[in-house]
């Protein structure tokens, strides 16, 4: 939508000079040309697919044949999907705003002290936050769990200093947080970094020079001053976070499944199960779309809006 | 020490006692010694790198002196934090806080000091810039001039005992800073506060300030009132820094009284012994362009004169300024208001005389590079 009022702008906005209209014509077609390749592109591999996902989403079965559908409007799927899976979304939306949490504290003071306090340090600090990335994210997750194994090394240091309650990290819903919490981090350091870095030093400078101490000032201008880019990072690490279902897969048990855990055996591993999974996704869209933007409209700035 | 989060309490002039701060391998502030008196408007001149900036700094406490001391009155400042002193700055930048409104801008100082109804203090400050109608706005909203003003509002709303300018014109258009240099005065004289401006533009400095102090490579150069600095610089570097001076190396041949007379490339001048800092040896005699006379004929009567060329002629309206080569080589300037109703028609090639009163001249100690800067800077 932003993007649009942008097109809106370049094209037609505006009152323009009379010099201008001979090439007037040709050039508003410019910024719809540059939209054609990726809109052609998000129309038949997004659009379409989630189109067609809905359709399926209100299938129903024959009966007696399953895993054959004919086209309905069977608003039953979605009943299904949220009353036999309400622990799902619940543990979903949870674990979500436990590893946004979570990354959030771990992530702003690494954030601040790349831009502030590293100095020259600062671009190999950046290629560490980077680094993950040029290994599969489930290559990584896959790691985690022989790192966390009950045999590994944390788990049987843990073990003979009688420090871990369960007997396993494993197959908890901690590990699940933590394992999300990893896999996101990086998602919400670089925008904090980006908006810290951005920051005028200027204006910290101004709020002790105003007479508020380290902490007042951190509080009173440094974090609203990031804001922006603890928005960006909050929204890309829970959104991913609350559809993912490698580390509850890799990391987690029965008990910590998540909405994407049930969507992939409904899809893959459920005779039958299409409908329920396409409306298990519609859910989660929906649910995290509803969440977003309230999120947005309460914290949100100018900026991101 | 007191680390108390309070502001001190300090009231009086603004002393520094032999500052200096090093980065590194670098001097930055040489062991300098400053007295400004309260409630006056003084002004650090200097070009960019003399130390200017870093001197301010230290006041406000964003900077820490490597030795020396800070104060006010009897009150040492110094490795005290920037949110302790009783001083406010307007940055160069302005440095407003983007995410606030242009009241709560200004409100910030007085509400960390608890201050009951920042607000309405606030918007008083505004009215005192004349922004008051712009107190709802964000930063992002406002023109630099705007901004430049709720930047001055948000430091004057404290009522600091020193008030810091750091280059707070220095973005702004020319006619908008010739407005708000006037308007900083008005206001410095209606709230009384100390001012001190650091600017590298010597009108800007000349204009508003009661002393200037002009700093160069750490150090100060020489310290007045504006009208002291231009009629009688001390050293080369101010006669070039504060205007402009037409300068020639020279070597004292006697006194003669109250005069001091001197060989200037081959041209005998005489300067008032109570206006020569350098008296013996090599010097470097200097006069100011408009404090000379171009003339077609030989001149008649006591002053010192040389021969020369005309090189260039611009005609600025109400003045006219010659280039004029001398026999040594060196170009003078020469400033001639228009006041003739026959304007004097000269053109470059023109054979001319250059006259003036000695009673202008000066003599300041020989310093080969300003003498260079000089030259360049005319011819």
């Amino acid at each position: 939508m932003t993007a649009l009022a942008h097109v809106g702008q370049a094209g037609g906005g505006g009152p323009t000079p009379p010099a201008d209209d001979q090439e007037r014509p040709g050039r508003r077609w410019v910024p719809y040309l540059l939209l054609l390749p990726g809109g052609l592109w998000l129309l038949v591999f997004f659009v379409v697919p989630l189109v067609q996902l809905f359709t399926v989403s209100l299938q129903s079965q024959f009966p007696g044949y399953p895993g054959y559908y004919y086209r309905d409007v069977n608003a039953g799927n979605y009943l299904r999907a949220l009353t036999d899976f309400a622990p799902q979304f619940g543990r979903s939306l949870l674990f979500a705003a436990l590893a946004t949490f979570f990354a959030f504290v771990l992530a702003y003071p690494l954030a601040y002290a790349m831009a502030f306090k590293v100095g020259r340090w600062r671009n190999v600090m950046l290629i560490a936050v980077i680094a993950p990335f040029f290994t599969s994210f489930i290559l990584r997750t896959v790691a985690w769990r022989q790192i966390l194994a009950d045999e590994g090394p944390v788990a049987s240091t843990l073990n003979a200093l009688h420090l871990l309650p369960g007997g396993h990290i494993t197959e908890t819903w901690a590990a699940v947080v933590a394992g999300l919490t990893y896999n996101f981090l990086p998602f919400m350091v670089l925008p904090i970094y980006a908006s810290l870095e951005r920051a005028d030093h200027r204006v910290i400078e101004a709020g002790g020079d105003l007479y508020a101490n380290g902490f007042t000032t951190f509080r009173t201008v440094t974090l609203p001053m990031s804001a922006p880019g603890v928005l960006a990072g909050t929204l890309l690490t829970f959104i991913p976070a609350a559809g993912d279902y490698v580390n509850a897969d890799l990391l987690g048990a029965d008990d910590t499944k998540m909405v994407g855990n049930v969507i992939e055996s409904q899809f893959f591993k459920v005779l039958g199960g299409f409908p329920v999974a396409a409306a298990l996704s519609f859910t989660l869209m929906a649910l995290i779309l509803a969440m977003v933007f309230v999120y947005v409209r309460r914290f949100g700035t100018e900026e991101l809006l | 020490m007191a680390r108390s989060s309070g502001v001190r309490e300090a009231t009086g002039d603004l002393r520094l006692e032999s500052v200096t701060k090093s980065f590194g391998g670098f001097t930055a502030v040489d062991d300098l010694d400053l007295l400004v008196p309260r409630g006056s408007f003084f002004a650090l001149l200097g070009p960019s790198g003399c130390g200017k900036t870093t001197t301010l700094r230290m006041v406000a406490g964003l900077e820490q002196p490597t030795s020396g001391r800070v104060l006010i009155g009897d009150t040492d400042l110094t490795g005290s934090r920037p949110f302790e002193r009783p001083v406010n700055t307007v940055f160069q930048s302005y440095a407003l806080f983007p995410h606030l409104t242009v009241r709560d801008n200004v409100a910030f100082g007085p509400t960390r000091r608890r201050v009951r109804e920042a607000g309405a203090l606030a918007d008083e400050a505004l009215a005192l810039v004349e922004v008051d109608h712009l107190a709802s706005r964000k930063p992002a909203q406002l023109s630099g001039g705007q901004q430049q003003r709720v930047a001055l509002a948000r430091a004057l709303v404290n009522r600091p005992e020193v008030l810091l300018l750091d280059e707070p014109l220095g973005a702004l258009d020319l006619k908008l800073r010739r407005q708000l240099q006037v308007e900083l005065k008005r206001i410095q004289t209606e709230v009384g506060l100390t001012f001190v401006h650091v600017t590298h533009d010597q009108e800007e400095a000349m204009t508003m300030a009661d002393t200037v102090a002009v700093m160069n490579h750490g150090r100060i150069e020489q310290m007045g009132a504006p009208a002291e600095l231009y009629d009688l610089p001390r050293t080369a570097f101010v006669a070039n820094f504060v205007g402009r001076s037409n300068l020639g190396a020279g070597t004292v041949l006697g006194r003669d009284g109250e005069h001091l007379s001197a060989e200037v490339q081959g041209t005998t001048v005489t300067v008032p012994l109570s206006r020569a800092q350098a008296r013996e040896g090599a010097v470097l005699f200097g006069i100011r362009p408009e404090k000379v006379r171009v003339l077609r004929e030989a001149p008649e009567g006591t002053g010192d004169d040389v021969r020369g060329t005309v090189l260039d002629v611009s005609f600025t309206g109400v003045a006219t300024e010659y280039l004029v080569r001398l026999p040594s080589g060196t170009v003078w300037s020469c400033y001639e208001q228009n006041l003739d109703v026959d304007p004097v028609d000269l053109r470059p090639g023109d054979e001319v005389w250059i006259s003036w009163n000695p009673a202008h001249a000066f003599t300041v100690p020989l310093d080969e590079a300003e003498a260079a800067a000089a030259a360049e800077a005319t011819g």
